[in-house]
């Protein structure tokens, strides 16, 4: 096991009943402490990697260890570790919002600790429905209460398989701001999410993970550096007809009758063609009043790297 | 062992008995008094009595028997199958907790509110009837051991479900009518001879006759028998849990 790793997965693969293989021969590292987003499109095996961890599914083969401990065999020590939050809402329509909390915590082996539960209830605002049915709830409620059991127990790690799927911009906020307080006190937190621009802004290091297979695991940073490509905009004074000949070899975009052309590179070359097109621009008379740059994001970092797979 | 764990679900599903006092204990109570009203006083009192024991106070033994096989059932099977249905099961699975403390929980609550129910029936029953039990330690270990292999049956049928009509199924086309048809408004005895040895395929003549035992010392069968035939089912459905756990059927893909 890494030196700092907290969950090590080695050679998982899991092939359904049905004979669909959700994961082929993944092998992943989740540092202590760290923020780690998991990316892939609809069915590419996210969830079904977290509820092998979390001991939701059975592994076809492979060794996933927590902490030290196998899954499996020390699963009592792994699962009193973890906190999941589903992707799914399942929630007890009858029960009270207090109760259910506290049956979580209790279903993990932690003794009754109100003053616990009452300042989990608070962080994420739901201490006024503490005593209401949660079938009383709206979706966004339910989404924090869900959140509120899988922080009962105090969990060291804290999976969020698309904890913000469905929710308002407020929840969404005051969400994270509670996820940075959580890896600030040294929670371990792995997410999924289809609001690639949450991962872009929460996580430490990004694993992209398409058709069962982890195609990249990776520093956010050096990812978006490495694979992202970087657009210099130029604000023409005259509109172009054409794209004159001597700057046909280079990647140019340009909307017929407008001001404006878009050289696209990869900013990590030794040569990045910036001086050679400046001075082409200058041999063709072609002259502008303003420039801007603007690197790509990880989400267009994703969906090339999925597309590229297929 | 994860004793957090076990009250945390016991708890849960007494407390969900509380909540619907009416449905879990006031609806079997009224529907036992009903029986007592119609076989013990309107028919019973017709009917001579059945080896010296008044007719009303013969069936007091099988109406519990009744009432603890359909409740014990109900119970452990809705308490398993509804988490399955909402999707709240993730959290059962995933808790640091094992099998033994999972069924601990579930039916361990399923058979507490079957006992209560049982004496609140038996209760009832001395509002009718005169009511005397020869041998008390024995027919409280007839209630318990009734109650757990019922609820530990239950619990097989809450997993095996993948829809509330398959809840219902076994219920109330299978136990419904062994329980009617076991003996519990009859002696065995009173059938014909050949009815007598078909009789005894049904396993629930031996809970009703052993129970019957232990409060008029009446029985079809040996007390022995009794229990050995509900050590064999209990054996069974314990064998049952443990392969369903260690397989995952129906829990865990």
């Amino acid at each position: 096991m890494n030196k700092q790793s907290i969950i090590s997965i080695q050679g998982l693969s899991k092939t359904y009943d049905g004979g669909f293989q959700a994961l082929k021969d993944v092998d992943l590292q989740i540092r202590k402490g760290e923020i780690f987003a998991l990316l892939g499109p609809n069915g590419a095996g996210k969830t079904t990697l977290i509820n092998i961890v979390c001991g939701i599914v059975n592994p076809t083969e492979g060794q996933v260890t927590v902490d030290g401990n196998d899954i499996i065999a020390d699963y009592r020590a792994t699962r009193s570790m973890i906190g999941l939050v589903p992707q799914e809402m399942p929630t007890e329509a009858f029960e009270t919002v207090w109760n259910t909390v506290s049956f979580s915590r209790g279903l993990f082996g932690k003794p009754a600790d109100p003053g616990h539960i009452e300042s989990v209830l608070k962080s994420l605002s739901l201490w006024d429905k503490k005593d209401n049915k949660m079938m009383t709830l709206s979706g966004g409620m339910k989404r924090r209460v869900l959140i509120a059991k899988a922080l009962s127990h105090e969990p060291r790690i804290l999976f969020l398989d698309e904890p913000t799927a469905g929710v308002d911009v407020e929840l969404r906020q005051d969400m994270w701001k509670l996820v940075r307080g959580l890896r600030d006190s040294g929670v371990t937190i792995i997410l999924t999410t289809h609001y690639i621009e949450e991962a872009e802004q929460m996580a430490e290091r990004v694993g992209v993970i398409n058709r069962g297979s982890l195609i990249l695991v990776q520093d956010k940073q050096e990812l978006m550096h490495r694979l992202g490509n970087k657009q210099l905009r130029l604000h023409l004074h005259e509109p172009l007809a054409g794209i004159p000949g001597n700057l046909s070899d280079f990647d140019l975009e340009f909307v017929p009758e407008s001001c404006e052309l878009v050289y696209t590179y990869h900013s990590q070359r030794e040569r990045t063609g910036v001086t050679m097109l400046l001075l082409a621009l200058g041999e063709a008379g072609i002259t502008f009043h303003d420039v801007d740059t603007k690197q790509s994001s990880l989400e267009e970092i994703f969906v090339n790297l999925v597309t590229w797979e297929k | 062992m994860n004793l957090h764990a076990v009250k945390a679900i016991y708890m849960f599903e007494m407390a969900r008995t509380f909540r619907t006092l009416y449905q879990s204990i006031l609806a079997p109570v009224i529907s036992t008094s009903l029986y007592f009203v119609v076989f013990g006083a309107a028919i019973g009192s017709r009917i001579t009595a059945v080896e010296g024991v008044s007719y009303g106070a013969f069936i007091v033994p099988g109406l519990v028997m009744l009432s603890l096989l359909t409740q014990s059932i109900s119970n452990a099977s809705f308490g398993i199958y509804f988490p399955k249905f909402t999707g709240t099961i993730y959290e059962i699975l995933s808790a640091p907790i094992s099998y033994v403390e999972i069924l601990l929980g579930y039916v361990g609550a399923a058979a507490t509110k079957s006992i209560i129910l049982g004496v609140i029936i038996l209760a009832t029953a001395t509002l009718f009837v005169p009511l005397e039990v020869a041998h008390p330690l024995i027919m409280i270990t007839f209630l318990v051991l009734t109650s757990v292999t019922f609820s530990l049956f239950g619990f097989i049928i809450g997993i095996w479900a993948d829809g509330f009509e398959k809840l219902q199924i076994i219920p109330l086309l299978v136990v419904m009518p062994l329980t009617f048809l076991g003996g519990s408004f009859y002696s065995v005895n009173m059938l014909p001879p050949f009815w007598q040895t078909v009789t005894l395929f049904n396993p629930v003549v031996y809970l009703v006759s052993g129970f019957r035992w232990s409060f008029y010392e009446l029985a079809d069968v040996s007390l022995w028998v009794s229990f050995g035939m509900t050590s064999v089912f209990l054996a069974g459905c314990l064998v049952t849990v443990w392969w369903i756990f260690r397989t995952g059927y129906q829990l865990k893909a």
